[in-house]
């Protein structure tokens, strides 16, 4: 087989995955599009070590910690995504920007896609970070 | 076109054509499900390139444990289970053209470069898991226990995160 | 004692500075008189000994070495300027104790005879210079002293505007004054008055004129000529002591001083000489008629000043320099008295304004007796002193439009300059017996208890009424004053038919005017040739109207325009710099939009595109 076909794909499945990261506003939309590209990443470190006959596998090792790290850190960040959840009642992506210049205050927070609310949590009075509250 | 590349080409059709779907599904569950048939179509594509071991762990953690796990997390999120509109951001032209940029420079550069690769996929000795498996085990043991113990930290570290009466004791 | 000419300035200028301290006002008084006094005590054995025995002395120190032409100053002391600073003198004296009575009970006294003491310093400073340098400085300190002067009333809503416009129009003509001096200075290789005066035969034509020009713009300036007269009426804002000394006998004859110095340049330069010609013809008839309908009092002796240094410029025009020299010197005295008188009419009514006077001669007798010696000096009657310089003045344009020598202009600019002054006769006559007739005969139309002046104010009036008639004594002997002033080819002669033609017009014009006063001694009898003319006269031929159009409102514009585009153009740009530097900040601030997606694709498209310059030229 040629070599060019897992890796033309797995090219296909990075920028796919790029694109989601990119244009995706929910947060676990924009996991999954993450875990496109590490995917694709695998495919390329098995194509490689299947091509070079490696006695050692370490393209296939190596793709086998790719799966495991990415295990984890889809744990980790689903953690947040639930804190902030938590915190917001929302999980856009463009809502959490408390980090930008004050001056620019791009503050039309779209916190629609959940719609039914947290009950108890409102729209005004966002907490800040450095409250003292959870993180 | 040899057989394996025939195979080849229609699971990666498949993954391609699903992994579009993931990124432009209206509907977060259905996106999680088209992933599920991504993370799948990329197992047999192992399987093609005799990489059964890698294949089969996919299966489990990715498709077993990953994306259930975004389901979960779709879940308790409150995400809508309808069709929902506004789940792209208004960065989704800028988005498709870096994409396709990448795409485009990431497939000529390998088009320019392994034009002529050939993988000989006939003549991989059968039971590469075993192989593998000894290679983990041998030679990149290390790793390994590095990555369990970055699995033990990531596991503590999600439940500090989500339990609010842990982490902040002595603060409150 | 000709060497230590140059005590004369220094004497008012120490006490000017010993005045500025806080003092008892008498000690202030005692000062300011003090300084004159010894001024005056020096200035006399001076005047004697440079007049009548025809010494002369010249001092001179060197200032700065420029290495081009050097700055030197000194003193030039010969018989026209003993005579001219003994003048000066004898005014500033008798205005200072005059001041002290009137000025009683102001409040700034202090400041003004300082200012007075200094004013007379620069003034002698001006007579005695032996440097064009030297007098440019004396000339400009009496520009400052005038201008403090006259806005000395700080109520008097028209004081400060009356200073400034003094001050400002008399730059006009200092600028030309300054221009000149250098263009002279430059050109004859010194700035000693003496060097320049010898320098003159080998100037070129076209250089001396263009000097000359210069400084009879300052001189058209300081003197009030037109078209640079419009300030003298104004200044009478000021205190009348000052109108008497400043504004009648020394500040304004700096400028025909200055002409009778540099006489010999002037005369080399016929094109000078016959435009001063013009201006003084001119000047005179525009003096008179506005004298004739001004209501103010003090304003008709500021005209009737403007028209009687028109006969001094005049007379030096067509050559008759002991003539001009001899007017200045009567003039001094004489109108120094009418203002003196004015200000003590004043002092006891309160008011100037001859409509709201009248009737004055049984109550200030002395005044009434001290005007009339003035007003018979002005106009020229036999045989008081103005009568005799006037007609020299006269005879020299007489000779000079018959073409006699030493006429320095053409036959026709010196017949121009006899027809206004034979027309100002005329009219010179009307408006004085038109001052007196409205102030002092008639009706009262004040009902102010008036009164003869305090003692202090009365001898100064006295004194300068008998200098008045005396003055004319100088005359008496054809060659006294030419001699003294160093043209002793000169006679200021009478001629008997001068004389007549004189007397027959000064007669007509009182005449008339006392004619027209009969028929109602209430009213103005300027009246009676319509209101429109009564109107332009009073206005002054609607000069200052013109002036005000022509010069004042377009440079105020300009200034405007300056300051627009100051605040707009150059602050505009250093705030632009800042507010600019904002705007863009907060353009650049938009990439810290906080949202982490539009941060990736800045990353991600940043390194396809160095990804693909690689790929491209590599």
């Amino acid at each position: 087989m040629r070599l060019l076909f897992p890796l033309v794909l797995s090219a296909l499945l990075f920028s796919l995955g790029v694109y989601g990261v990119l244009a995706r506003r929910n947060a676990v939309l924009v996991l999954m599009s993450v875990e496109l590209m590490l995917n694709a990443v695998n495919l390329d470190l098995v194509a490689f070590d299947v091509w070079l006959r490696d006695a050692l596998h370490a393209g296939q090792s190596l793709a086998l910690f790719v799966i495991t790290v990415a295990a984890a850190e889809v744990g980790l960040g689903l953690a947040i995504v639930l804190q902030v959840f938590r915190d917001r009642a929302t999980v856009a992506v463009d809502a959490l920007d408390e980090l930008a210049d004050p001056d620019t205050a791009d503050r039309h927070r779209r916190r629609s896609w959940s719609s039914p609310r947290v009950a108890g949590s409102d729209d005004v009075d966002l907490p800040r970070i450095g409250e003292g509250e959870r993180l | 076109m040899t057989g394996y590349e025939v195979v080849f080409t229609l699971l990666g059709v498949v993954a391609a054509g699903s992994a579009v779907l993931v990124v432009t599904a209206r509907n977060v569950v259905r996106a999680a499900l088209w992933l599920v048939v991504t993370l799948g179509a990329l197992a047999g594509c192992y399987l093609v390139l005799t990489a059964e071991l890698v294949a089969v762990v996919q299966l489990l953690i990715y498709v077993g444990a990953v994306v259930v796990l975004l389901l979960f997390a779709v879940m308790f999120t409150r995400a809508p289970i309808g069709p929902a509109s506004d789940l792209d951001t208004g960065n989704r032209p800028v988005a498709a053209v870096v994409a396709l940029g990448t795409a485009g420079l990431l497939v000529a550069l390998l088009v320019d470069a392994f034009r002529q690769a050939y993988v000989e996929v006939a003549s991989v000795p059968p039971g590469s898991a075993a192989a593998v498996g000894a290679a983990v085990f041998r030679t990149w043991v290390l790793p390994f226990e590095v990555v369990s113990v970055l699995l033990l930290a990531a596991l503590v570290g999600a439940i500090v995160l989500s339990r609010p009466d842990i982490g902040t004791a002595g603060s409150r | 004692m000709i060497a230590a000419a140059w005590l004369l300035p220094a004497l008012p200028l120490l006490a000017a500075a010993v005045g500025m301290l806080r003092l008892p006002r008498q000690t202030l008084a005692a000062v300011a008189v003090a300084g004159t006094a010894a001024a005056t005590v020096l200035a006399a054995p001076l005047a004697v000994l440079t007049a009548g025995r025809g010494e002369r002395g010249e001092t001179s120190h060197l200032l700065a070495p420029t290495g081009a032409v050097d700055v030197t100053a000194g003193t030039l002391v010969d018989g026209l300027a003993g005579v001219v600073a003994l003048m000066v003198c004898l005014v500033a004296l008798a205005v200072q104790v005059y001041s002290v009575a009137y000025m009683h009970d102001d409040s700034r006294y202090r400041a003004y005879a300082a200012e007075v003491s200094l004013f007379t310093a620069a003034m002698l400073a001006v007579v005695l210079a032996g440097d064009l340098l030297v007098l440019l400085v004396g000339w400009e300190v009496m520009g400052l002293c005038s201008y403090l002067l006259i806005g000395h009333y700080r109520y008097l809503p028209e004081a400060p505007g009356a200073a400034l416009k003094a001050f400002l129009v008399t730059r006009i003509g200092d600028i030309g004054f300054l221009v000149g001096i250098l263009v002279l200075g430059l050109a004859a290789g010194t700035f000693r008055i003496s060097g320049v005066l010898a320098a003159v035969p080998a100037l070129p034509a076209g250089t001396l004129t263009t000097s000359m020009l210069l400084l009879l713009l300052g001189v058209a300036g300081k003197s009030a000529q037109f078209p640079l007269h419009t300030w003298l009426p104004d200044a009478m804002a000021g205190p009348t002591p000052i109108s008497a000394l400043i504004h009648a006998a020394t500040m304004v004859a700096a400028g025909v001083y200055l002409v009778l110095r540099l006489y010999p340049a002037f005369a080399a330069a016929p094109a000078a000489l016959a435009v001063l010609g013009c201006m003084a013809a001119v000047t005179m008839l525009l003096g008179a008629l506005a004298a004739l309908g001004q209501d103010d009092l003090k304003r008709v002796l500021a005209w009737s000043t403007v028209s009687q240094l028109a006969y001094m410029l005049g007379a030096l025009a067509v050559g008759g320099v002991a003539a001009g020299a001899f007017h200045l010197l009567t003039h001094a005295a004489f109108k120094a008295l009418l203002f003196l008188c004015a200000g003590a009419v004043l002092h006891a009514t309160g008011s100037v304004l001859m409509s709201r006077l009248g009737g004055l001669r049984q109550a200030m007798p002395v005044t009434y007796a001290a005007t009339v010696v003035g007003g018979l000096a002005l106009v020229g009657v036999p045989p008081v002193s103005g009568w005799l310089s006037k007609d020299a003045v006269l005879d020299a344009a007489w000779h000079a439009a018959r073409g006699e020598p030493p006429a320095g202009v053409s036959r026709w600019v010196a017949a121009v300059v006899l027809a206004s002054a034979l027309s100002t006769v005329a009219l010179t006559a009307a408006y004085m017996t038109r001052l007196v007739l409205r102030t002092f005969h008639g009706p009262p139309r004040s009902d102010a208890a008036a009164a003869d002046p305090p003692a202090l104010m009365r001898w100064p009036i006295l004194l300068l009424a008998v200098a008045a008639v005396v003055n004319g004594l100088i005359g008496a002997r054809q060659t006294w004053l030419p001699t003294w002033i160093g043209s002793p080819d000169e006679r200021t002669g009478v001629s008997a038919a001068t004389t007549v033609i004189a007397v027959l017009l000064a007669a007509g014009g009182a005449l008339l005017v006392a004619a027209a006063w009969r028929l109602d001694p209430a009213a103005d009898p300027v009246r009676l040739l319509g209101a429109r003319v009564a109107e332009a006269l009073r206005a002054g031929l609607y000069l200052d109207a013109a002036q005000d159009r022509l010069v004042v409102r377009p440079v105020l514009r300009v200034a405007r325009l300056v300051s627009t585009a100051d605040t707009v153009l150059v602050d505009g740009t250093v705030e632009s710099a800042g507010t600019g530097s904002q705007r863009l900040g907060r353009v650049l601030a938009r990439l810290e939009a906080g949202n982490v997606q539009f941060y990736l694709t800045g990353l991600a498209a940043g390194a396809v595109l160095v990804a693909l310059a690689v790929a491209v030229t590599a």
